[in-house]
């Protein structure tokens, strides 16, 4: 039965309907992958196989009546970042890394509706401020893929990593991520997998654990672009409870994979070639291009000029916003306290020094000093302004271009630890990534290669806000190109 | 804008993050290495450019003035590092 946690999720859903097999059946299958492999990979946090199989068996119930929802049955992977009611909640910190929520996010309670198993929380780097999953309090996840050249433990990327590794390695149908730089994008081009970010507004935040509110979005990691347009769909909804959630309909995503996409314009962006990027990561955009172009696609050079200073520009807002949304974890109404003080100040100060690790620490002194008398305006409000500019470099194409073409990350995975020493190189992981999130614009990841030593690389999709149906049309077409089928050599 | 020694630790105590003083030099150090990167910015022509703070442009939502939630302050004090009598228990804050 170990075979079951190889399919895709789109298969598993068809054969719980059919009841080749059960939903109590397939959740061990994945219970027991999980034990077996967690001490390697790292990739849960918290597994819940008692919640799952009971969660299971009233799924069977429901499909032996012929009722049951778009994922009923379906064994899913949850990031720590997503609040579960009664279910501890860490975000990968110490500082609530005992928390348990007394509600459920509104991305788990739309899955849990349509049906789906929770197998446990997946581990991420710590309140999502990283890209190797190096930041979680819980140590770093290890990415199943290994390098040809060498036998060292790869990082699954981040900050879903935890979410890429589970896929990948089979622990799950499919997960959950966030994704407020990349997070979900470079961690699937990392691991093989598909991962998408939807427009900004599409999936509710309400009980996620906030990093930066004007760029947090919640998305799946997949073993498929259907899979993939599965999860989202059951994912988005609009939710009075987040003031930035849209009040517009979710459509029906699975549909649009696999629609021709002839006719439809590519804009291939000049500026995201990078300096230093390899060889075989320009090769592969090319390779894109020309599957695109022999799938009917017309080829357009675009420009976005301030494509270099979209990075810049989020290591301002970024930590501008946590500053601001981290201050409520003051160890007074939950979370880590510590003990003892010399007055209320200090107080808070230890608890905070306690709680949060170095990397979160980094970005709240960034961002409170950004955000501090005197520096305002010449970096938080240049910062804002910089961020319209880049969102105007898209406006200013799409009405030559349908959906744009870039490479997802500028190297394939890296061995935990090589980066870990400049935080500047870290942030340079989220290079083709950050400029979607500024803009707001939908993006995915769908794995198109490997390197030379056999790592997974992925290509970049970029659509119109609210026009996910063009780029999950444009992944199938991708996907079905690539052929890519291969998956890491088991040996966790 | 080079940060020094004395502003991290200005900076550190606004965000409420205890920094040993042996931290607050090499703080400095990649802070400014961080800032120095940032500093491209100021390439970028911004006349005349309205601050983006949102991609949603919609106004924010209203709803009814009413209570929809509440009422259960057990549920409220499930996670208090403290708590007593249906309260939450702090430092004193008062001299």
């Amino acid at each position: 039965m170990s075979d079951l946690i190889k399919l895709t999720l789109s298969d598993a859903l068809d054969g719980l309907k059919a009841r080749q097999f059960s939903s109590e059946e397939l959740t061990r299958a994945f219970v027991d992958a999980i034990e077996a492999a967690n001490p390697k990979l790292n990739a849960y946090v918290l597994p819940t196989p008692e919640k799952a199989l009971d969660m299971a068996r009233a799924s069977d119930a429901r499909l032996a009546k012929g009722e049951g929802g778009a994922l009923e049955g379906a064994p899913l992977g949850i990031k720590d970042l997503f609040c579960t009611e009664g279910v501890r909640t860490t975000a990968g910190s110490r500082i609530i890394s005992e928390f348990v929520p007394p509600y459920e996010s509104t991305v788990t309670a739309n899955l849990w509706a349509d049906g789906a198993v929770m197998l446990g929380k997946l581990n991420m780097d710590e309140f999502a401020m990283g890209s190797s999953n190096e930041t979680s309090f819980f140590g770093p996840v290890v990415n199943p893929w290994k390098s040809k050249a060498s036998n060292a433990d790869l990082t699954p990327g981040g900050s879903s990593g935890g979410s890429a590794s589970a896929v990948a390695a089979d622990l799950c149908l499919g997960a959950t991520a966030s994704d407020t730089g990349g997070s979900i994008r470079q961690p699937a081009a990392f691991t093989g997998t598909v991962g998408i970010k939807p427009t900004y507004g599409r999936a509710s935040r309400f009980g996620m654990v906030a990093f930066a509110s004007s760029l947090d979005q919640a998305g799946p990691i997949a073993k498929s672009v259907k899979d993939s347009a599965i999860l989202l769909k059951s994912m988005c909804s609009h939710d009075p409870k987040d003031s930035t959630s849209l009040d517009v309909e979710t459509p029906d995503w699975p549909s649009f994979v696999g629609k021709p996409v002839k006719g439809l314009r590519i804009g291939v962006p000049k500026e995201y070639v990078v300096d230093g990027m390899p060889a075989e990561i320009t090769a592969l955009w090319e390779q894109g291009r020309q599957w695109l172009k022999d799938a009917g696609c017309e080829l357009v050079e675009i420009s976005l000029p301030h494509t270099k200073y979209a990075l810049p520009t989020y290591y301002i807002i970024a930590p501008a916003e946590a500053s601001s949304n981290l201050a409520r974890y003051d160890g007074m109404r939950y979370g880590h306290r510590a003990g003892e003080a010399k007055s209320l100040t200090d107080l808070y100060e230890k608890t905070r020094a306690e709680g949060f690790g170095k990397e979160v620490q980094r970005r709240l002194t960034i961002g409170t000093y950004v955000l501090s008398a005197g520096y305002y305006d010449a970096y938080y409000v240049k910062a804002l302004k910089v961020r319209r500019r880049i969102l105007q470099d898209f406006e200013n194409v799409w009405d030559r271009v349908d959906a744009i073409l870039t490479p997802s990350t500028p190297s394939a995975a890296f061995a935990l630890g090589d980066q870990r020493v400049d935080p500047v190189t870290m942030y340079l992981n989220d290079i083709f990534t950050v400029t979607a999130n500024l803009a707001g614009l939908p993006g995915i990841s769908v794995p198109a290669g490997l390197d030379a030593n056999g790592l997974p690389l992925g290509l970049q999709l970029i659509g119109k806000a609210l026009d996910e149906g063009t780029i999950f049309s444009l992944a199938g077409a991708l996907e079905d190109a690539a052929g890519f089928t291969h998956k890491a050599e088991k040996w966790w | 804008m080079a940060i020094d020694v004395s502003t991290v630790r200005r900076v550190a105590h606004l965000a409420r993050i205890e920094t040993p003083e042996d931290r607050l030099e090499p703080l400095a150090q990649e802070l400014n290495g961080i800032l120095a990167w940032i500093e491209q910015l100021n390439e970028v022509d911004v006349q005349g450019v309205e601050p983006m703070t949102s991609c949603v442009e919609a106004r924010l939502p209203l709803r009814e003035d009413v209570v929809t939630d509440g009422g259960d302050p057990e549920r409220v004090l499930r996670n208090a590092p403290k708590s007593a009598d249906g309260f939450f228990v702090v430092p004193k804050v008062v001299e």
